[in-house]
């Protein structure tokens, strides 16, 4: 048997702790110069004890801290303010946790959004954008997750979350339905931002911002071909939910105290006519009729605005 | 226990306590300058994401960086086309690793000073080097078509492809159908190519490249990049997986240098589980399934390339196992049973690599006798009697503490048991392995397209009976400390 000559390491271990605190001792110095120059250290983030509850899953946001850092803290910044390293090159901008405004809910405009709404769009990411879907998740980490984005803003500890909206049974996929929602794009305009076929392409969509004063881009319905998703969701449930809770922080409102709950599914039954390239019960029922939406007769017509001379309202075969 | 008992560090407690206190002042200073994770490296910067996000620990791919592998290099967004990229973005890193490297090896032998006869004695060397270095680069060429380029060379300059290939992704539009085509990295689920140590012994999985002594069955190293196509899907959330490629049995020479009719099928599968709080667990197999020439045609003694024929076949299988512990601690386990046709195990297979003059084992004229005669295995060639298929088994097992994106320690224990030779009489555990590796690596900033990783390292290698003069057992150690940087 032949055992190990004994093994005269001890010198290379000394030259690599030596190595090692020439190198730790020195970096410190070169980061702190680099990352904050006049101000000192940051300051640590103070983990408040919030939580999340999806389902019989509770989030604690302690447990996230290092999912934070490792995952979302390049964007939406270590103390959720949105200025994370790799912001600057984002666009639309990442969502700031400090205001808590939430694009995606299922409540009304203005409130908080449930637990679950949050867990939902870490799942789901958010299309046209650089929020990834993160469905690698086990629901414990996502749980915890929401809960971690709490400690940001001040409004978690105030308020509850709003209450969500009834969304009513889907009427089926008509062409009045489409020929309604086609009325109502025009009649809400719609199309000023959205472009007459829903390009993202109106006269208005240069000049939008969000409620940070960065430049924002209308939904472009027509691209993305099959798979294209909206961003907060891919069901007609999920399109009808925008029309009704908007989408705080931009200029998309919530149309919930100016239509029925019929007409937002006839809105949604001709949104899903402007994405050319999906397939859909709607599409089909637009195939059928040749790709032609007839002039919808409105037998009580409200009151409506009336788009401008100079703008083209939607219309044309989709 | 005797080995330790012997060595410099138990017989002066107090060089011992010099040591260690030295050393814990070491981990208490790198924790205590970890600073926050930023990085772009050339994938993260097209898609705005920290290098955490996809590595474990850099190279090392955790589940989000493997789904956005087995998407092609996507993450299923509207911006996985180039035309989202600058237009001077160009997908490459470079990397390469200046170390400090001491290796010592037992049971070399050496001339005697008298100059007639050789002594066995350990050869211990140290000091400055390099590694290879490799030019990754790779994307997409459209939405659903990814390519990988790897140029590598040895710490000489000298280049080959360890990858090249194209890939149609999500065709039909479904995970579940993805193609692969060129020279790639086989399916396994811990990469040998993003391994997180770099000494000789440690620096691969030893059950990749195992090789019975005696057999010249180069083509089961599932550790090497191979040339074939692969057919690879996953479920949308990647928690299931499949893949099978059919590859040339020339591990991944280009040139067809073996058998123009050999070729080799690996298949893996796996599952992942959500544990809650543990994370995600995941069990798996793989399996690799081929045959290669153990006869070729010679000219002038040498061989004819792709003349291979005589095809003979050879197997590893094994279980694979991701095991996670909550957000610091995870185990991976690698399980693998080994086989090859007794043909290989006399020595037959990789003749090419052969001189003209390499001779091996067959069955003699008379009944119990055994010749020697050139390996290219003439016709008639019968095996020595009683030979046998080599079969053998072995497990890796690697935990890995991470303690933030920029600190890991890691550790890793393989052992290879041979369970038959191929010759008769030979002694049982010839060649068997064992393998131990410590060591952590710490990224102390990580920027724009850039990794950096001081690597510490440290590998004790044993195997039996494979010394050259005594054929006693071989110790083995290394010690390295470098610079391991991509940018």
């Amino acid at each position: 048997m032949n055992c190990l000559k004994p093994i005269r390491f001890t010198g290379a271990i000394l030259f690599t702790a030596i190595l090692g605190v020439v190198f730790a001792a020195a970096f410190p110095a070169t980061a702190s110069a680099q990352d904050v120059p006049d101000l000192g250290p940051k300051p640590h983030v103070v983990i408040k004890p919030m939580e999340s509850h999806i389902g019989n899953v509770t989030g604690h946001a302690a447990a996230a801290k290092s999912d934070y850092r490792r995952y979302c803290a390049g964007c939406h910044g270590d103390y959720g303010d949105s200025n994370g390293e790799n912001a600057v090159w984002l666009d639309p901008k990442p969502r700031d946790f400090t205001i808590a405004t939430f694009k995606c809910r299922s409540t009304p405009t203005g409130t908080l959004p449930t637990d679950e709404d949050i867990f939902n769009t870490i799942a789901r990411g958010l299309t046209n954008s650089n929020m990834p879907v993160w469905s690698t998740f086990t629901k414990q980490q996502r749980a915890d997750l929401v809960a971690y984005i709490k400690i940001f803003s001040p409004r978690w500890e105030k308020e509850k979350s709003g209450e969500p909206i009834k969304i009513p049974a889907e009427p089926p996929v008509t062409m009045e339905s489409i020929s309604h929602g086609k009325a109502l794009f025009t009649k809400l305009e719609c199309w000023k931002c959205h472009g007459p076929h829903g390009e993202g392409d109106g006269p208005s969509a240069a000049t939008l911002t969000d409620s940070k004063d960065n430049p924002i881009r209308p939904y472009n319905f027509a691209a993305g071909k099959g798979d294209s998703r909206f961003k907060c969701g891919n069901t007609n449930q999920d399109v009808y939910k925008i029309f009704m809770t908007g989408l705080d922080g931009t200029p998309m409102p919530s149309f919930a105290d100016v239509i029925q709950p019929n007409d937002a599914w006839d809105l949604v039954h001709f949104l899903r006519t402007l994405q050319v390239d999906r397939h859909s019960k709607e599409n089909e029922v637009l195939s059928a009729a040749h790709g032609v939406i007839p002039p919808y007769v409105d037998r009580n017509p409200p009151p409506a605005a009336a788009p401008p001379a100079d703008n083209k309202p939607p219309g044309g075969a989709n | 226990m005797r080995m330790w008992a012997q060595s410099h560090l138990y017989q002066k407690p107090q060089r011992l306590n010099s040591v260690l206190a030295a050393a814990f002042a070491l981990i208490f200073l790198i924790l205590s300058a970890s600073q926050s994770a930023s990085a772009l490296p050339a994938f993260a910067r097209k898609y705005g994401l920290r290098c955490s996000a996809c590595h474990e620990s850099w190279p090392m791919l955790n589940y989000f960086g493997q789904k956005f592998k087995d998407n092609g290099y996507q993450l299923m967004n509207e911006r996985d086309a180039p035309i989202w990229q600058n237009a001077s973005y160009w997908p490459v890193t470079f990397r390469i690793t200046p170390i400090w490297h001491r290796f010592s090896t037992g049971k070399v032998p050496i001339d005697n000073f008298s100059g007639t006869g050789q002594t066995e004695q350990r050869v211990t060397s140290s000091g400055f080097d390099l590694s290879g270095l490799d030019f990754h680069t790779g994307g997409t060429l459209e939405k659903n078509f990814s390519f990988y380029v790897l140029p590598s060379s040895n710490n000489a300059a000298s280049f080959h492809f360890e990858t090249v290939m194209a890939r149609l992704d999500n065709i039909f539009g479904s995970p579940w159908l993805n193609v692969k085509f060129g020279k790639f990295e086989l399916d396994n689920l811990l990469s040998e190519k993003r391994i997180l140590t770099l000494t000789a012994n440690g620096g691969i999985y030893q059950l990749y490249h195992f090789i019975p002594q005696g057999d010249a069955n180069i083509f089961g190293q599932i550790g090497d990049n191979q040339l074939g196509v692969e057919v690879m899907g996953h479920s949308f959330n990647d928690r299931t997986r499949y893949s099978a490629s059919l590859l040339s049995t020339n591990n991944g020479q280009v040139g067809l240098p073996y058998g123009s009719q050999s070729y080799t099928g690996f298949f893996t599968a796996s599952q992942a589980f959500d544990t809650g709080k543990l994370g995600v667990q995941r069990l798996g197999f793989y399996a690799i399934v081929g045959q290669a020439a153990t006869t070729y045609l010679t000219s002038g003694g040498n061989v004819v390339p792709g003349s291979g024929t005589n095809n003979k076949g050879f197997s590893r299988e094994g279980f694979v196992g991701q095991f996670y512990f909550g957000q610091h601690f995870d185990v991976q386990v690698v399980t693998q049973h080994g086989s090859d046709s007794a043909w290989f195990g006399q020595g037959y297979g990789d003749f090419p690599d052969n001189s003209s003059t390499a001779v091996c084992n067959a069955q003699g004229p008379t009944p119990g006798s055994t010749i020697q005669q050139p390996c290219n295995n003439v016709p008639g060639t019968q095996l020595v009697a009683g030979s046998r298929n080599p079969t053998w088994n072995g497990v890796l097992i690697e935990p890995h503490y991470v303690y933030s994106p920029q600190l890991i320690f890691l550790a890793r224990y393989e052992t290879i048991r041979m369970s038959q030779q191929s010759t008769p009489g030979t002694r049982s555990n010839l060649g068997n392995i064992d393998t131990y590796t410590v060591g952590y690596r710490y990224n102390p900033f990580m920027t724009s397209r850039a990794g950096f990783a001081w690597h510490n390292e440290f590998n004790l290698f044993h195997q039996v009976g494979t010394s050259a003069l005594s054929g006693t057992n071989i110790n083995t150690s290394e010690v390295l400390t470098g610079f391991d940087f991509d940018f």
